[in-house]
This record gives structure tokens, C-alpha cells and sequence, in this order.
């Protein structure tokens, strides 16, 4: 995984709930997991006890690579609260390697330069409370 | 027709512990869920109705569909407290009596005796412990018009649609809403001034997106034999369908809305096609809002909709489509950030002939009406209805 890197956008803390909680655990440590049915192979996302294709409840985590492409993506103009001081903003999803498609930002390159289809990568942003947020990069 | 002998109680599970500090809220809805569905010799890919309360959290069926994995054409979150569970049953059964629906899930749960923090349900979209808030609300996303920024972002880039195109869905709204006196924005636009208006969130300028405003609406539905007796135009409601679309496991496709399941059903029961719809009220929470609806709605092919929209083909009363004649949400009235009401009420206007008369389609017979909810973005509800005149 790829070491943290300067954020300059809001790190706040994700709510956690006891599901969630192995997710965001494995961010602290640059891990970005998914889960897998281990009945039918789906990969599941967003990570959750009932596999949402074969209704199975054996599941378990594994680490994601980290590499995706950028499915669609925003330039936001108008941030609320603590976003609306970081100027303009990329949000996205990432078509994770693996296939899910996750919403994410995107950063370390200007906004105007983000295209469907761009290859990224997963950084971490430091929450200070155990737990970093998945952000993606170009590679 | 009565809901007598037409559905049965087939599976039921109550859950065994009573102390569960180890489970969300959703796990419990989930652990029921399939309990039920277990005893009644079934599985969740058999449910094709899903009926919650209050505590179902999150968007309610919308977030519990999408964490369940759960193809629905009917749902119901009528919310009436202790009994409102008592109510589905009920009102599932007039849903398999009537034909829309085979198998329905009605799921409870709750754990105020080891409250987890921040958890514990409630409506609110993606707050109040809905499974999905731990990946979806760290982005920034400033409000709705992100998630359908993120729509028309890939429609662009799969289809080639432009913002030329969407502005012209604003446009039309714009000329109709001009006649409306109680409209918000009773002017008409330009393509440039839409364009020229703040970027809110690419592609959509302040122009792409609805009004804001408070208000509201109501609706009295009614047996034939009270119509036949109220002595004047009705509007009879032909076909109906309905469907949540959620985040489909990861798998998501931002193209489209749920009207591609709703759509069929409705214009199946009613016994009539695209070619019939003299008038049509689509829900324009953005302008990108409308252009998928109709492609998915059949009134052009997938990624043709912006071609569809150009030479005033939803402009009242001489367009291919007119559309939204009371000027919409795009420029008339969003009551409560929920426009569907106000959808049903401008087509039965245009059905008893009284919308305003320079964008009065003549002899409205058939009108479609399309209301989206939640999030094009993320999971959204979809509803066609199509209405008629008394002959129709």
C-alpha cells in the first residue's frame, strides 16, 4: 500500500458502527478491505453480513489492491460546512480492480484534469481516531 | 374486489434474543429477514415486496433494499408506529390481490436496550445509522445535486450528451413556467444563461437544478361509484409500477433510473404504449433527472436523449413529449425538496382540460406522471403512474 499523503481536504472521522468497524480498523493501517460471499464468490460492496446476490451469511474481509479507474466523477464547486474552504473538489466512484464501484475523492492532481476511465490509486488520509480515509490518486 | 382469501401469512420469525449488542440495526433487519423467509420454504431472491416502518434506517426501503439485495416491485414504509406492521399485512395483501406482487418481506427491529452510538434508525438518507453511512458520507458531496452530477457526468462520457442538451430541459420548463402566476421563476431562460450560470457541481450550473421552495400539495383517490357521483372531469388512474434502485452490490450504473422497471409495469397494466402519452409530468429534480427518464422510459432509445431534446420537443402544447407544464421543479415549485405530488396534480389539470391555456395540450387524453426519490447518485425510488381521461 501506498504511504499517507498531504491532505487538504476535511479527514473527519467516518461514522463507525460495529459492521464497519473492521473496515475502517484496517484503514489505520493502510489496508482498504472488501469483503467476499464465500458460498457464491461475489465480491460484496459496501462491506455487510448478508451477501446481497446469494443472501449467504458466510462472508469475509480480504485486502483490496489498492487500483481502480475512475467511473464518474463531480468537480464540486459549492463544499458545505468544513468543505466549503478547500475550493474546488473531486468526488467520485472508483471501480475498484476487484469490480465494486466506490465513491470516493479524488486528489494530487488538479480537478480540471480528472477523466472517466483515469487509472488511481488508494491514499490514506489520517483521521487522528484510528482510522484514515480512503482517498485515490493518479497513477 | 376484497383482500379476502387472496394472500396468506406464509413465514414469520421472531428473533430469539432479547439483548443484542453485538449487531447493528440493519443486521437484525437482515437476521429476521431471512428467518422468515427460511420458514416459509423461500429465499430472499423469491421477495419481490418489501414493506418497513420508522425503524428501518437510513432511506428506509431504500437503504434496507440495497443491504438486503432485494429486486422489489412494490413497496410500502407506512409509518404508524406499533401498528404500523399490523397495516402491511394489509396493505400487502391488496398488493398480491391486485397483481403487483407475489412474495412480500415486512421486517422489524430495533435495539433500544444497548443503543450503539450514532445508530438506532431514523429516516434522513444516509445518516441516523443506515448501513451505508460509514462509505458515503466522508466525500463532500454538498447536498443532492452531487449524486446526480455524478449521473450525468458518465452519460456524457458514455453517450456523448452535452450541457447544451441539458439546458435545453431547462429551457422548456422555463417557457411553460412563464404562464404559471404562482411559478417561483416565471421567466423564461436561454440556452447560454443556463450555461453561463455558476458551476455547481460539474456539469450542473445553478440553472441544471430545481427550485427550493416550501409549500406542499394533496390528493383524494377515490372508488368509481364516489367519481361517478362528483359531476365532473376525472381522472382515472390506469396503470401503476414501482421499483427501489439501489447501489446493485458495487455494480451500479449511473445511466439510468429505476423508470426501466416501473416504466413496463405501468404502461403493461394500463394497456397502453409510448405513442398514447398526449402529456407526460417527469420529475426534474436536475435537468439530467429528466433526460434519463425518458430514454428510460422508452420515449427514445438509451443515450438518445439529448438529441431527443433539442427543437423544443417538451415544449407545450406542440411537442413531440410536453412536458411539466406548470413549469416543474426546474422553475415552478419543489414543495419540501419532494416533488412527486406536484407531478400527479399538474397531469390530472392537463386530463380535465384546466392547466394554463397556453400550454393546455389539446385533448389531453393520456397522461404519464414520474416521480424520482433519493438519489440518482447513490439509491433512488422510482414511480410511473399513468392516469386517464373518463374514456380513456
Amino acid at each position: 500500500m501506498n504511504p499517507p499523503s498531504d491532505a487538504a481536504l476535511p479527514n473527519m472521522a467516518p461514522p463507525v458502527d460495529l459492521e464497519s468497524k473492521p473496515f475502517w480498523d484496517a484503514t489505520a493501517e493502510q489496508k482498504l478491505l472488501l469483503k467476499r460471499c464465500d458460498d457464491c464468490g461475489s465480491t460484496i460492496w459496501y462491506p455487510r453480513m448478508v451477501c446481497p446476490e446469494c443472501h449467504s451469511t458466510n462472508t469475509s474481509w480480504f485486502e483490496a489492491s489498492g487500483r481502480g479507474t475512475v467511473y464518474t466523477y463531480t468537480v464540486s464547486h459549492r463544499g458545505r460546512g468544513p468543505w466549503g474552504r478547500v475550493g474546488p473538489y473531486v468526488i467520485a466512484y472508483v471501480q475498484l480492480e476487484e469490480g465494486p464501484r466506490m465513491m470516493t475523492n479524488i486528489v494530487d492532481c488538479d480537478p480540471e484534469t480528472v477523466e472517466c476511465g483515469m487509472a488511481v490509486e488508494v491514499v490514506f488520509h489520517d483521521t487522528g481516531e484510528d482510522s484514515a480515509i480512503p482517498r485515490f490518486r493518479p497513477t | 374486489m376484497t383482500i379476502r382469501d387472496k394472500a396468506f401469512v406464509a413465514g414469520i420469525y421472531e428473533h430469539p434474543r432479547r439483548e443484542i449488542p453485538d449487531r447493528t440495526v440493519p443486521q437484525i433487519h437482515a437476521e429476521v429477514a431471512l428467518g422468515a423467509v427460511a420458514d416459509a420454504g423461500l429465499t430472499l431472491n423469491d421477495v419481490d415486496a418489501y414493506l418497513c416502518a420508522g425503524d428501518a434506517p437510513g432511506f428506509g426501503p431504500l437503504s434496507m433494499a440495497d443491504y438486503l439485495g432485494l429486486d422489489c416491485r412494490y413497496i410500502d414504509s407506512t409509518e404508524i408506529g406499533g401498528s404500523s406492521y399490523v397495516a402491511h399485512v394489509g396493505h400487502a395483501a391488496a398488493a398480491i390481490a391486485a397483481g403487483k406482487c407475489e412474495v412480500a418481506l415486512i421486517t422489524l427491529a430495533g435495539k433500544p436496550r444497548t443503543p450503539e452510538r450514532g445508530g438506532g434508525g431514523g429516516r434522513g438518507g444516509g445518516g441516523g445509522g443506515a448501513p451505508e453511512a460509514s462509505y458515503e458520507g466522508l466525500w463532500g458531496i454538498p447536498g443532492a445535486v452531487g449524486g446526480y452530477a455524478l449521473c450525468a457526468t458518465r452519460h456524457m462520457y458514455e453517450f456523448g450528451t452535452t450541457s447544451e442538451q441539458l439546458a435545453q430541459i431547462k429551457v422548456a420548463a422555463s417557457q411553460h413556467a412563464q404562464h404559471n402566476p404562482d411559478a417561483l421563476f416565471p421567466y423564461t431562460v436561454t440556452v447560454e444563461e443556463v450555461l453561463e450560470s455558476p458551476m455547481i457541481c460539474s456539469p450542473l450550473h445553478r440553472l441544471d437544478c430545481c427550485v427550493v421552495t416550501d409549500g406542499g400539495g394533496a390528493l383524494v383517490v377515490v372508488s368509481p361509484e364516489v367519481a361517478r357521483d362528483l359531476g365532473r372531469t376525472q381522472a382515472k388512474v390506469l396503470g401503476h409500477g414501482e421499483a427501489p434502485k439501489h447501489a446493485m452490490n458495487g455494480k451500479l450504473d449511473l445511466t439510468h433510473t429505476g423508470a426501466v422497471w416501473s416504466g413496463p409495469k405501468a404502461f403493461e397494466e394500463a394497456g397502453v404504449s409510448n405513442g398514447d402519452i398526449d402529456y407526460a409530468s417527469i420529475y426534474d429534480s436536475f435537468t439530467i433527472t429528466v433526460l434519463e427518464t425518458i430514454e428510460d422510459l422508452g420515449f427514445c432509445e438509451k443515450g438518445k436523449g439529448g438529441s431527443f431534446v433539442m427543437d423544443g420537443a417538451l415544449v407545450a402544447p406542440d411537442g413531440v413529449l410536453p412536458f411539466n407544464t406548470d413549469g416543474g421543479g426546474l422553475c415552478n415549485n419543489h414543495p419540501a425538496n419532494r416533488g412527486g405530488i406536484t407531478k400527479v396534480i399538474e397531469a390530472v389539470r392537463q386530463l380535465r382540460g384546466q392547466a394554463n391555456a397556453p400550454v393546455q395540450v389539446p385533448d389531453c387524453h393520456i397522461a404519464l406522471v414520474h416521480g424520482t426519490g433519493g438519489s440518482l447518485g447513490t439509491r433512488s425510488g422510482a414511480a410511473t403512474l399513468i392516469l386517464g381521461r373518463e374514456d380513456a
